[in-house]
């Protein structure tokens, strides 16, 4: 019983922490699929962060900041955009500069703000997403197996992770069972034959980059808002870069992205616990090993020794419009 | 769209395109310092004043700039084989633990021992990067993606070694013990004394001369080299590389090899010219200010040192500057560093169009 309490509380972590994941994987996918690969959703990410606390903070309302966070986090997509779809940029180069800015503008202006070396001040309870009880988490409380499953990892989260856990399914309907998703893959893998089509390469692949400014952004707005109650420099912590390795780990697809956010969201929640833990035969698992294992698992993928992992052809590529 | 761009004078695109460029990054810049309330004019005195206002200043000037030279030719050298290498951080970091394990195990005699020690960080940094390099040259995995995942590896593993294998024993901080067998790089102010020359205490150590040194090697690797002409045919064009009986993956791999032991030059002027010892996240992110020296440099040689001394002293000056002005934080070099990335790297045809423009009426207006 104590192994089972153990890992609902695991596993509840994992929740937790695979929920910006989530959401900024699928955004990176919404990108890449139309041809635009960003390694910029880290500083997206921040940046959605940064915007919702200091909103929240000055109104008080956990949705302003929600909003201030989207908006912020499009408007940088859109400089990536820009740079990408208008300017046909090195894609890596902007989005290095993207994680660049984010990274010293948002300490720059929170120390600016409320000199505390750029952490915003603690906020209210009224101005973050809350856990929200679903029905009969009282009723169901008491029963066995069940009763901490429902109260732990079903019920009793807030929006923003029921949001991130509906998303991976709507994303699938979208890119598979609509005429816009057929059309935003083939911008990815052959745009010049979009664009024979008679159908705008630009117009698809902006829709798709503010498509992935919004799911970033919330991303952010999670971290600042409900994770956390305020915004600390740096706070994204590599998890805009852990997202990208999903990507690549789930190949571009949707249910894999989010089985693989969940897996690595796991593996933080079981580093986090088995600090100094010792495992009976292997002794103490060094924390450090599995923090790494996302990373070297997404490497092994991408060597091609267990499946491979093909980019959308025409991501990273510029389009060109022939005269 | 028409066509791409208007071919323009040479002195333009060498010169005036990379300036405009550069302006617009500071021009940004001095309009955030002014939105946060602080006058950017008096900012720049102050920053330049502690940079380069008194010989201490620019010994530390010139001490961050031999990292960013280094850092800055590791990734310069990797863009001319048409690679982008985000992975200098981390391969600094692991070149780092190849000259401490020399400073910590292995005594040599006299000046054997340093030099070992460089040649250790450059094999470490060359090891880590051969990974990717081979899986981008082999498997066909993308480099830039290998390479931020490899970024992530080295903080894990040198991690676990500080922490729980070279630690210094009964003791708290994740660092090593100070090499007992010397081997360290002297630092200027020693060298000049026994010359009478009062140098103030600085960490500038004769990396800097390994670094100007570096810089020309890859100048002379790259233009002046049958293995620099294949290198940057594979830049340019892979296929026809081909043709010509180049390999591109034997380049990719020599390239990151290259790339990977210039990188370890961070590793020597850090751990070996100053902390003579192995300390955790020594690397600071300087992986990454050579991807803005090595774009505002132009991936040239002599660019990228004239780059680097510009970083050295935003670095040093954005210090001093935060101290005087605590409202600009030294993130307010992060954030200029972002900007020269995005104007010189990301947007960088932004301003031809227009400058074209420009001096094409200027060129078809009749003389009166």
């Amino acid at each position: 019983m104590e192994i089972f309490d153990s890992l609902v509380v695991i596993f509840a972590s994992a929740i937790r922490l695979g929920v910006p994941l989530i959401l900024a994987c699928i955004a990176g996918l919404w990108s890449e699929r139309s041809g635009v690969v960003d390694i910029g959703l880290e500083g997206k990410m921040l940046t959605g962060a940064f915007a919702a606390a200091v909103v929240a903070t000055f109104t008080g309302s956990a949705w302003a900041g929600l909003l201030a966070g989207v908006t912020a986090s499009v408007a940088v997509s859109l400089i990536h955009g820009y740079a990408s779809i208008d300017q046909r940029a090195n894609q890596i180069v902007s989005g290095t500069a993207i994680n660049m800015v984010a990274d010293g503008m948002t300490a720059l202006i929170g120390n600016a703000i409320w000199s505390q070396g750029g952490r915003t001040p603690q906020l209210p309870d009224s101005a973050l997403f809350q856990p929200i009880s679903l029905p009969f988490e009282a009723a169901l409380a008491p029963v066995p197996i069940l009763g901490p499953i429902y109260s732990h990892l079903i019920s009793h989260h807030d929006l923003i992770t029921y949001f991130a856990f509906a998303i991976a399914p709507l994303t699938y309907w979208a890119l598979y069972s609509t005429r816009f998703g057929l059309r935003l893959r083939a911008v990815g893998e052959n745009p010049a034959a979009v664009d024979t089509a008679g159908l705008s390469v630009r117009g698809l692949r902006y829709g798709a980059v503010m498509i992935c400014g919004v799911l970033v952004g919330l991303s952010g707005v999670y971290l600042s808002l409900a994770q956390a109650a305020y915004f600390q420099p740096h706070m994204s912590a590599g998890k805009g870069f852990i997202a990208l390795a999903a990507l690549v780990f789930a190949k571009w697809r949707p249910w894999p992205a989010l089985a693989t956010c969940l897996l690595f969201g796991f593996l933080d929640a079981l580093s986090i616990r088995m600090q100094g833990a010792v495992i009976p035969g292997l002794g103490e698992v060094p924390v450090q090993a599995i923090q790494a294992l996302p990373y070297v698992m997404t490497v092994v993928l991408l060597a091609g020794f267990i499946g491979k992992a093909i980019p959308p052809k025409a991501s990273g590529v510029p389009y060109v419009k022939e005269r | 769209m028409s066509a791409p761009h208007k071919p323009l004078p040479g002195w333009a695109d060498v010169a005036l395109i990379p300036l405009i460029n550069v302006a617009a990054a500071f021009i940004i810049s001095g309009l955030v310092v002014l939105a946060i309330g602080e006058n950017p004019i008096e900012a720049v005195k102050l920053l330049v004043g502690g940079a380069l206002g008194n010989l201490e200043g620019i010994g530390f000037t010139l001490y961050y700039a031999t990292s960013f030279i280094f850092t800055g030719l590791a990734v310069a050298l990797c863009f001319h084989a048409g690679l982008f290498n985000i992975g200098v951080d981390g391969q600094a970091y692991i070149a780092g633990l190849g000259a401490a394990l020399v400073g910590l195990y292995l005594p040599l005699p006299g000046y054997s021992q340093a030099i070992v020690a460089i040649l250790a960080a450059a094999l470490f940094g060359a090891a880590f990067a051969a990974i990717p390099g081979y899986l981008q040259a082999k498997r066909d995995s993308h480099i830039v993606i290998t390479t931020i995942m490899f970024n992530y590896i080295a903080s894990a593993l040198m991690g676990y070694l500080l922490v729980n294998v070279l630690r210094r024993p009964r003791q708290m901080n994740p660092e090593t013990q100070t090499f007992p067998h010397g081997g360290t790089i002297p630092q200027l102010h020693e060298l000049l004394k026994p010359f009478g020359v009062e140098w103030p205490v600085t960490p500038l150590n004769l990396s800097f001369f390994l670094s100007l040194i570096a810089a020309f090697v890859v100048w002379l690797l790259i233009w002046r080299t049958r293995l620099g002409y294949e290198i940057r045919a594979v830049g340019v064009n892979p296929t026809a590389a081909v043709y010509g009986g180049v390999s591109p993956a034997r380049i990719t791999i020599v390239s990151t090899l290259l790339s990977g032991a210039l990188a370890g030059g961070l590793a020597v002027n850090v751990i070996l010219g100053e902390e003579h010892r192995l300390v955790l996240e020594f690397t600071a992110g300087f992986g990454f200010v050579g991807i803005a020296v090595a774009l505002m440099g132009r991936a040239h040689p002599v660019g990228i040192v004239l780059a680097a001394i510009l970083f050295g002293v935003l670095y040093q000056g954005g210090a001093e500057l935060a101290f005087d002005k605590p409202k600009i934080s030294r993130d307010m070099i992060v954030v200029i560093q972002g900007l020269v990335v995005l104007f010189a790297g990301a947007l960088e045809h932004m301003f031809r169009r227009p400058v074209a423009a420009l001096l094409a009426r200027r060129v078809s207006q009749p003389p009166i």
